[in-house]
């Protein structure tokens, strides 16, 4: 009897949850796998079949796309923890105090507007009549103007600048909670500093290594504001992609095999990660 | 004091049993009008004017065709009560969609409509017989140029030219394929219908574009962007709206807008009605009551493109008039190409022509 | 014998407190050298000084005869055991004890030996490929030494490493500890709080207090002679009497406690002046529970029973005396009297085995 209660309690409790997996995660991804299957014969009449995938491989454009979309993503995060490790490390074991927490706020901070301004932000300094631009005009470093904007390298800053908060966070934390002497016994029993990087620390940070690329890396897979906004003339986005089928072209079906495969290739990717890295899910979201 | 707060108490259970129950009924009691359309179609102060005179509270929500499209799409035509749409994108997307009803032109007061529009705007939006648009705002797309290269940049084809090499940006989108198309002599709108001579044609645009891309700074997405470009001269030549044009000319007047050798491309923005409005009536009051010459004036002001309103020109600020003046002579009104629907699947074609374009090198 | 470790005017300053101050100390090689102290008294410091994690402000640190002040830690002959251990968690036993010798580049299977061979040496022979989380408390205890030890540094720092096992773990790991440093003939130098570790384990035991040593010397003539009150108080227990002195006589003090019993002990400090304040130290176990006979010689005071303390071979009454308390050892045979709380009893002692040093003395 009171098992019973308890058990109806613990569904009333995982309710609101459940139903937010089912109504918003589960069913509109199984609804966007069933339209992937879709074929429009003609206006109005539709089959089941493959065409859609099949696009996908014989269309060149989509799959290059595709391609360089998981690269560049994997190049973001890849810097984007290289460049989060140093100031993770700051934070938690070298700043004290006050300035711990300013620092903190610092990286926060950017994260109060949107994706939108941000991006916007990065534009003005990068564009050709932009701050980088004068600056090295007034500097006498170059002759005329300077588009840095409308290519591949301002749009990895902006994607690297968009993610580094969420690799920082988890960074600062694990960092945080490393006993000082690990690292001194470390340089004790004869270890460098390169050493004690490679064999003490990063192994101790690695599951928050793991989450924070996984989010990063998602994160940059799945953005559409910077690439499209930063990137150039012929800089494609796979999302973009997405999007384009669905609202510009309304081809749902196209666009639904498209958002299939990008979800495939996130968890495809994800999942080596965690093998290459020697981690489990359970460890890393834990 | 003991008697107040018993009363006060009675209150809340009243107030609260309202909530609880009245919840459902209230939604459907408070008059209210859900508008989807463009930015600058539903001024702050004219939707206050109406809210005031009706007493019907408007929900505006911003967005452009293909976006309309989507949503309306996506809930067979419900969640607004009135839309927005271009003339050219009713037809084809009825047909394949259904997602708007036919237009009962006995409830929309006609006489404040310039007729040669309302006409142009029922001949493209006929289906089976029946109407699917009023109009609204019409505008066009065509050039916006600095002075300095204005000799150069007379046609669409010309931002090929070297002389504006890496200044110049127009949109990977289907106006661009159209433009194009009929700046390299060829009719496109007379092969709609024809989908093997549609194709070459956008062979012909697609080998074009693709010589054309080392001339280009960076295909534009939004408004704002491409009007930042232009702003701080990055971009001396590109392919835009006219009402941006003419924004731009008040800040700056080296900027200008200017119809191409070509013709502008022309489209009229409708009040299109959503096949699950829940609140026709309101969407009709909307209609005549924007549709008044000084109302009407009032959104030309705003959004600066013209209105299908009669008599609204002298209402609208000297400065627009004189800009669209410069813009348009005689001849170059008269050859203004007017968007015809689209038919069902030409946007997946030309969407292959924009992808290989973007892919090219 | 040469010396291991030899220190000379060491300091070390955070803002204006010194935390290490003027020490000097020269530790000769192969024996158990502790630095025993209450916390806050500056020993962690001075370990992390020789181990090169923190640099003098003044003085020099020389291990056989190199100045090591401006050597870094990795280069130092010095190894740590650390007070929480400090294993490596995502590496195995072995890869724990190999860390070191790989960073020395001791080939793979030379450096398979040796960790087989430490791991047998500390009693934990074939765990190499264990998980170090997995072993209990005094296995990693005995993983860490041999972690510093196959390394065979010349010098071996202990941070209090047996403070968090428990008590009886802590006992067993003490005559361990001491047969390990034995049997690797390395020095070590070991620091604690615990008086009972350093006296089990030490050749020599440094008394720490506020950045100086109070005294150096071995277990037994700390425990019977201590050179100062703090550390007549702080090793070992100790009864504090507190009286005015009198007289001094053949090297005995004189003392009227406050309850006007007349008292002796021997002189200890040299700021003695009849007159002025002066604290007798004597400690439980030299306390005799005498009826009205007095053997020659002995001073007594009465007391009053408060209670006793049954601990075995430990058992202790405690009284008092003037208001301060006073603890003495029960005879062992269980002869002691039947001592209610309350009672009067009589304590004497020889005045040899007390220690007086004058209450002014810091």
């Amino acid at each position: 009897m009171r098992s019973s209660v308890s058990r109806l309690s613990l569904w009333l409790l995982l309710t609101p949850f459940l139903l937010w997996i089912v109504l918003l995660v589960l069913l509109p991804h199984l609804q966007m796998l069933r339209v992937s299957f879709q074929v429009r014969e003609s206006w109005d009449t539709l089959t089941w079949g493959l065409q859609q995938y099949q696009n996908f491989f014989t269309e060149s454009y989509y799959w290059r796309t595709f391609v360089r979309t998981g690269v560049m993503s994997l190049f973001t995060t890849f810097l984007t923890l290289i460049i989060a490790f140093p100031i993770a490390w700051y934070i938690a074991r070298l700043a004290r105090g006050r300035s711990k927490g300013i620092l903190f706020m610092a990286c926060l901070i950017p994260f109060w507007a949107s994706e939108l301004v941000r991006t916007y932000g990065w534009m003005i300094l990068l564009r050709e009549s932009g701050l980088f631009s004068s600056w090295l005009q007034a500097l006498g470093w170059v002759d005329g103007p300077v588009e840095m904007l409308y290519n591949d390298v301002a749009v990895i800053i902006g994607l690297v600048y968009n993610g580094l908060l969420f690799m920082v966070v988890p960074l600062v934390t694990t960092l945080d909670g490393m006993d000082e002497n690990l690292v001194e016994a470390g340089y004790d029993l004869g270890g460098g500093h390169g050493t004690v990087l490679r064999e003490i620390v990063v192994p101790w940070a690695m599951p928050s290594i793991v989450s924070g690329c996984i989010v990063v890396f998602m994160l940059t897979l799945g953005s559409y504001l910077t690439p499209v906004l930063m990137g150039g003339k012929d800089s494609a986005w796979f999302t973009e992609q997405i999007f384009t089928q669905f609202i510009t072209r309304f081809n749902w079906e196209q666009g639904a095999a498209l958002g299939v495969l990008l979800l495939v290739l996130s968890s495809v990717i994800v999942w080596l990660g965690l093998k290459v890295s020697g981690q489990s899910l359970r460890k890393v979201m834990g | 004091m003991a008697r107040s707060s018993r009363s006060t108490r009675k209150h809340a259970v009243l107030l609260s049993a309202t909530l609880a129950t009245g919840g459902f009924a209230n939604a459907t009691a408070a008059e209210e009008l859900r508008l989807i359309t463009w930015g600058g179609y539903a001024p702050d102060d004219v939707v206050a004017q109406f809210e005031e005179e009706t007493g019907i509270d408007v929900q505006v929500t911003l967005s452009n065709n293909e976006d309309m499209i989507s949503k309306l799409r996506a809930t067979g035509g419900a969640g607004f009560d009135l839309a927005q749409p271009s003339q050219d994108r009713i037809v084809g997307v009825q047909r394949q969609f259904n997602i708007y009803k036919p237009i009962d032109f006995s409830r929309v007061d006609a006489d404040q409509l310039q007729p040669a529009m309302v006409k142009a705007t029922q001949d493209s939006t006929e289906l089976d017989g029946k109407y699917y648009g009023v109009p609204s705002v019409w505008g066009t797309s065509g050039l916006i140029v600095h002075n300095s290269v204005a000799d150069v940049v007379t046609d669409y084809t010309d931002l090929c030219d070297p002389a504006v090499a890496g200044e110049v940006s127009y949109r990977l989108k289907r106006p661009t394929l159209i433009g194009f198309a009929f700046a390299m002599g060829m009719d496109p709108f007379a092969a709609y219908d024809n989908r093997e001579e549609y194709e070459s044609i956008l062979a012909k645009v697609e080998d074009k574009l693709i010589d054309c891309k080392s001339n280009v700074k960076t295909y534009w997405t939004g408004g704002d962007q491409l009007l930042a470009l232009l702003r701080t001269g990055e971009v001396t030549a590109a392919m835009a709206w006219d009402a941006g044009g003419w924004k731009l000319n008040a800040e700056n007047p080296e900027i200008r807008f200017v119809a191409p050798d070509s013709g502008a491309l022309g489209w009229i923005d409708t009040f299109a009605i959503p096949r699950r409005s829940e609140n026709e009536e309101a969407a009709y009051k909307w209609i005549n009551f924007v549709m008044q010459p000084e109302i009407a004036a009032k959104i030309t002001n705003e959004s600066g493109n013209f209105t299908a309103s009669k008599g609204a020109d002298e209402y609208v600020k000297a400065e627009l008039r004189d800009a669209y003046r410069a813009s348009f002579d005689d001849s170059a009104i008269n050859n203004i190409k007017w968007y015809p629907p689209v038919p069902p699947g030409l946007e997946t074609m030309e969407g292959q022509v924009l992808d290989t374009v973007q892919a090219a090198n | 014998m040469d010396s291991d470790l030899f220190c000379e005017g060491l300091v070390r300053r955070f803002g204006s407190n010194a935390a290490v101050d003027h020490i000097s100390l020269d530790v000769p090689a192969g024996t158990f050298f502790s630095i025993l102290g209450p916390s806050g008294c500056g020993k962690t410091t001075l370990l992390r000084l020789l181990a090169g994690f923190d640099k003098p402000d003044e003085g020099d640190i020389h291990i056989r005869g190199q100045r090591m002040n401006d050597v870094p830690p990795n280069r130092r002959p010095v190894n740590m055991v650390f007070q929480h251990l400090a294993l490596f968690p995502a590496m195995s036993v072995g890869d724990n004890i190999g860390y070191g010798l790989k960073r020395r580049k001791v080939p793979v299977a030379e450096r398979r030996k040796r960790i087989a061979g430490v791991l047998e040496q500390v009693g934990l022979p074939g765990l190499e490929y264990r998980d170090p989380q997995e072993l209990s408390g005094g296995q990693r205890q005995r993983v860490a030494l041999a972690r510093c030890l196959v390394l065979e540094p010349t010098l071996l720092l202990l941070d209090e490493p047996l403070g968090a096992l428990d008590l009886k773990l802590r006992e067993q790991m003490k005559v361990e500890l001491k047969h390990l440093q034995k049997q690797f003939g390395t020095t070590f130098v070991y620091i604690t709080h615990d008086q009972s570790e350093a006296m089990v384990m030490s050749d020599q035991v440094a008394v720490m207090r506020e950045g100086r040593f109070d005294q150096v010397a071995p277990p037994e003539e700390l425990y019977r002679e201590p050179a100062t009150p703090f550390v007549a108080g702080f090793v070992g227990d100790n009864n504090r009497l507190a009286g005015e002195l009198v007289a001094i006589r053949d090297n005995l003090a004189e003392i009227r406690l406050d309850d006007g019993s007349l008292v002796q002990g021997r002189v200890a400090s040299g700021d003695l002046e009849t007159g002025r304040r002066a604290e007798l130290y004597i400690r439980p176990e030299s306390l005799v529970l005498s009826g009205d006979a007095l053997s020659t010689g002995f001073s007594a005071m009465q007391a009053k029973v408060r209670t006793t303390l049954f601990d075995g071979a430990n058992s202790r009454v405690e009284a008092e005396n003037g208001g301060q308390p006073v603890y003495a050892r029960l005879p062992q045979d269980g002869s002691a009297p039947k001592l209610s709380a309350g009672s009067a009893i009589r304590l004497a002692w020889d005045p040899v085995l007390a220690r007086v040093f004058g209450a002014d003395n810091p």
